[in-house]
């Protein structure tokens, strides 16, 4: 039986006529067709050859009991972006000289990878959840709308996600959440350090650390979160029990967690780009980026690589690997003001002192759009699905596709009681945290968030035990700092040194070249046989002896061309046969 | 104003009850999935570091024999049920499963040479150094009843190898000549001798029965006054009684294995295709000392050496090198091997009295696995296979501990082969080009092929 995979679906038989249901006087005619092969078939198909007939009737291989055949046959069709969606990379090129076994192991895992891309995009469509939108009427542009008119139409749960905390005493306030989105962590200027699981509004701890704050942020899971403090980098736990004090990490400003890596990357005043690995409790790596104070951090979801913005309007890439920056852009005429990356890891977003919001390719270090914001965007967030927002100010602003296409009006809109100071969109929901002056903003932003989680990467709903073992799971694998790299796929591509590169990497190892040829010192000879004159002639005899057979080698290979070369000359000379009168004259 | 904000149903995430599993919605998007590359080479080095943390191949010490094992036979029907003979002619059938020997019989005078079960199982032949071949009752005798053979064939020559048919009531013995013999007659239907070499293992191609041409073959050292070792082996068809090939090969004679392809060693192994005996298909090196047994693995996708330098040691059919070698400080010289029927266990007989059971693959778990244990050992095997040629993956799946001698022979055998090698190298490049041809490996070995 042929594969169901083989049926087309132009010959399928959706559309097809029903065949009309059988009456007495064609019983002849039933009985012949039930001689044939194919009985479901109409009778206009008879004329056809043997062979079609055959092949169709491999194709609806199943067939029912009541004679009817499958009406869609084969599997379903996948529709081509899905199947783009998880497509990992391109068939590799089949070389002429590649060798057997290797060709048969590369097809047999492209076949078992594209099956398995094939399987993703089928399970994509039975996602249960998704993702959330807001249209306006006809003339009604979105950013009018106001978030109590949002919190109204939506469900009771929905609406309860806008809300509003005052905390005038201690802001402004900088703004975390979780990898899971279920804990929000608000950092006061003044001291005021508060976890809550923001969806059941319960505090979970809420203490003063008596000193200015410039930053906190959530660690690997929701039990513990880094404070940077006036002077130290603090450690504290859920409970809000301070676990360390970090003499090394002084002055932090910024701080950005590095999930997969479990690094803690800090940026602080006296131009130190740092990181602690949060697994072992050890400095990996300080970098003196003599860039001066550094406000302005990021870090690019996809390659684990840090972006720093300077006060020169440059913004300048990191990895812990190298002393030196990877990549230092121009992106504004003054400062820059804020960075962000989007999940993917396709574009970077920078606002700068020059009332500049700009987008730029980041694989390709191109600039993408440019747009001017009167008063200047002083901080930058990208959700989960692409959207934008900015604050200018005590207005939020939403932007939808900013990257791709221009656009020129905001999709939403909001104003907070103070100026914005922190700006996190929470993973897997449509809101939007904004620490101020006056406290937090929770707001709806609809289609912000990923609807469907991955409950083997960040569970939401996940229980204490289920948290344990992820814990675990996630510290096993937990990937070495070496590895970040632009390119993370590059550990997956076959490394292509040359002999040179190699054997240089070799020699640094070594310390001395194993290749190295000793240079040749002539035997000592007795009876005056070791006279200078003789030295120096044995020496010359061995001198340059690779070199000789090399340039040996290639004067043969010319001289053999060229003879073939006259050859080839004088047989097309031959074949083109007629001589003409003034040949004669030749040679 | 059309609006809709993400909302979660609870209950659709979370489990309902304490006795449920939980539930765990996945989404394979791969953004959501960022350093999967790095993610799995992180998984696949913890998975090689595992399998050498749980690499514990040995499992039991069968003792008992009072002298050397010399042979060992595999029961043809029980897995649990393994045959030894040793050098004082004591034969003793262990069961496995308890690690303890069941019945202990007086074979012969002298040394056992060679142990097969019966294809049926109910009775097993013997051959030893008394010039007798013997068969036995596979049960042990009842109360009262005395320790006695079926059968007592007297020889004229010693015997050192004997093999049965898998079908038929045939078995061959090898000695100054090569005999097959019926089961019902007490002299050999037939003899085969070829020159003055004497032979020293006997098999019956386990492949080509059905056609009644099973080969035989033969493995003689005759030592020439010119101090070369040849080995030879001897490939003759069964059913029209023919020699059919004879191969010359320098080295040291030791035991071979045949199955569908042929095998013989020195401190290396060959591989031959039966059809061409002119070239080895693969040379197995990693031994430093001679080899002196060998057993393929019931998929015939591995084989077991077992050496005189005191390790065993399992090669992949088509690869040079070995991918396991076990070893311990009490065994001594290893002398016959056996690859259990499960594909699970390594069986070694040795020259301090003792059979040991191995693990054919070392950090295996033993024991029934549960699904999910199963999903993770599968998982983490293609893991390691698909990072397998990373350098730090490799150091560590091909690191071995060797004892310290073994350790410092191989690398004065490396250097001996390092040094000959560049001397052949010297050698061609001041003589006429062409007059010193690179020689394979393969080729190095065999001397002339007599048909």
């Amino acid at each position: 039986m042929a594969s169901p995979g083989k049926a087309s679906v132009s010959d399928s038989h959706v559309g097809k006529k029903k065949k009309p249901p059988a009456r007495y006087w064609q019983e002849e005619t039933d009985g012949e067709k039930k001689g044939a092969e194919d009985g479901g078939r109409a009778a206009e198909e008879e004329p056809r050859t043997q062979k079609p007939k055959q092949e169709e009737h491999q194709r609806d291989g199943k067939r029912f009991i009541s004679g009817k055949s499958d009406p869609f046959p084969g599997p379903a069709p996948i529709p081509e972006d899905r199947l783009q969606k998880f497509k990992r990379k391109e068939k590799t090129k089949k070389h002429r000289r590649q060798h057997y076994k290797l060709r048969d192991i590369i097809t047999r895992s492209e076949e078992a990878s594209e099956m398995a891309q094939k399987q993703a995009a089928r399970f994509d469509i039975l996602l249960p959840e998704d993702a959330g939108f807001l249209e306006g009427d006809e003339e009604e542009d979105t950013y009018t709308i106001s978030q109590e008119d949002i919190a109204d139409a939506v469900d009771i749960t929905s609406g309860a996600k806008y809300f509003n905390l005052k905390l005038s005493q201690f802001g402004p306030y900088r703004v975390d959440y979780s990898k899971t989105g279920r804990h929000l962590l608000l950092g006061g200027r003044r001291g005021h350090v508060a976890c809550v699981d923001w969806q059941s509004k319960q505090l979970m701890c809420e203490i003063n650390v008596m000193e200015s704050i410039n930053d906190v942020k959530w660690l690997h899971s929701e039990t513990m979160y880094a404070v940077a403090q006036k002077k130290w980098l603090h450690i504290y736990d859920s409970n809000g029990i301070e676990l360390h004090c970090i003499r090394k990490f002084n002055d932090v400003l910024r701080m950005q967690f590095l999930p997969y890596h479990f690094l803690l990357a800090t940026a602080s005043a006296s131009s130190f780009l740092k990181y602690l690995d949060v697994s072992v409790g050890k400095e990996v790596t300080a970098i003196c980026t003599k860039t001066g104070r550094l406000d302005v951090m990021c870090q690019n979801p996809h390659n684990a690589i840090i972006h720093l913005g300077h006060p020169n309007g440059t913004v300048t890439l990191w990895s812990p690997n190298q002393k030196e920056a990877l990549v230092k852009m121009l992106c504004h005429q003054g400062g820059v003001r804020s960075v962000t990356v989007d999940k993917s890891g396709t574009y970077m977003v920078t606002s700068g002192m020059d009332k500049k919001l700009k987008v730029y390719d980041i694989r390709a270090l191109k600039p993408l759009q440019s747009y001017f914001l009167p008063a200047g965007a002083s901080c930058l967030s990208l959700s989960q699905r692409g959207l934008l927002s900015a604050t200018t100010g005590d207005v939020v602003q939403v932007y939808k596709d900013v990257c791709n296409t221009p656009v020129t009006k905001p999709y939403m809109a909001h104003r907070v009681r103070g100026t914005a100071w922190g700006l996190s969109f929470c993973p897997f929901e449509d809101v939007l945290g904004v620490g101020h002056g006056d406290g937090f903003t929770s707001m709806l932003v609809p289609g912000a968030g990923e609807p469907n989680f991955d409950g083997l990467d960040a569970n939401p709903y996940r229980s204490a035990k289920q948290r344990q073992e992820w814990e675990v799971k996630a510290l096993l694998e937990k990937i070495q700092p070496e590895l970040i790299s632009l390119d993370p796929c590059e550990l997956g591509q076959v490394d292509q040194a040359t002999f040179q590169q190699r054997h240089q990497d070799r020699v640094q190892a070594l310390g001395f070249d194993p290749l190295a040829k000793e240079k040749f010192v002539p035997k000592y000879k007795k009876k005056g046989r070791s006279s200078t004159g003789n030295v120096e002639k044995r020496k010359r005899q061995v001198a340059h002896e690779d070199q000789r057979d090399i340039i040996k080698q290639t004067v043969e290979d010319k001289m053999k061309m060229e003879k073939e070369r006259k050859n080839r000359e004088k047989k097309k000379a031959k074949l083109s046969g007629s001589r003409s009168a003034l040949d004669r004259f030749k040679n | 104003m059309k609006v809709k904000v993400l909302s979660r149903n609870p209950d659709d995430y979370v489990r309902e009850t304490k006795l449920d599993i939980q539930r765990v919605p996945r989404n394979y998007d791969p953004t959501l999935h960022p350093f999967e590359v790095n993610r799995e080479y992180t998984r696949a080095l913890n998975a090689t570091k595992l399998e050498r943390v749980f690499a514990k191949p040995f499992l039991a010490s069968l003792d008992g024999h009072k002298d050397g094992v010399n042979c060992m036979a595999k029961h043809a029907k029980s897995l649990s049920k393994l045959l030894s003979g040793s050098c004082d002619g004591e034969l003793k059938v262990w069961d496995l499963t308890k690690h303890e020997c069941v019945r202990t019989l007086q074979a012969h005078e002298g040394f056992v040479r060679g142990i097969v079960v019966r294809f049926c199982g109910t009775s097993f032949f013997t051959a030893g150094d008394d010039k007798t071949i013997k068969q036995w009752k596979m049960e042990s005798p009842g109360y009262g009843e005395e320790e006695e053979p079926l059968n007592t064939i007297l020889g004229k020559t010693v015997f050192t190898g004997l093999d049965h048919h898998q079908k038929d009531g045939v078995f061959a013995t090898c000695g100054q000549q090569v005999d097959i013999w019926d089961e019902q007659r007490s002299s050999p239907i037939r003899s085969f001798t070829w020159g003055v070499d004497s032979f020293s293992a006997v098999r019956f191609n386990p492949v080509e029965v059905r056609h009644h041409v099973s080969t035989t073959l033969r493995h003689t050292h005759t030592h020439t006054h010119t101090h070369t070792h040849t080995h030879t082996h001897t490939l003759y068809s069964f059913s029209m009684f023919t020699l059919a090939y004879k191969v010359f090969i320098v080295s040291l004679p030791d035991a071979f294995k045949m199955d569908c392809l042929i095998f013989l060693c020195l401190t290396s192994l060959y591989t031959y295709d039966m059809r061409f005996l002119d070239r080895p298909i693969t040379v197995h090196m990693d031994h430093v000392s001679a080899v002196l047994d060998v057993d393929y693995s019931p998929t015939g996708k591995e084989f077991v050496s077992a050496s005189f330098d005191k390790t065993i040691r399992i090669f992949p059919k088509d690869g040079g090198r070995s991918r396991e070698v076990y070893h311990t400080k009490r065994m001594q010289h290893v002398i016959c091997v056996k690859w259990s029927a499960d594909n699970k266990f390594i069986l070694s007989g040795s020259d301090e009295m003792n059979i040991r059971l191995w693990k054919a693959n070392a950090a295996e778990k033993l024991g029934v696995l549960t699904p999910r244990e199963k999903v993770a050992v599968n998982y983490s095997q293609k893991l390691k296979e698909k990072f397998q040629h990373h350098p730090q993956i490799r150091r560590i799946a091909h690191h071995r501990h060797l004892p310290k001698s073994i350790f410092h022979q191989t690398k004065e055998l490396r250097v001996m082969k390092e040094a000959r090698r560049r001397k052949e190298r010297n050698v061609r490049k001041h003589s006429r080009p062409g007059a010193v041809p690179v020689v394979s490996e393969k080729e190095k070995h065999v001397v002339t092929v007599v048909k």
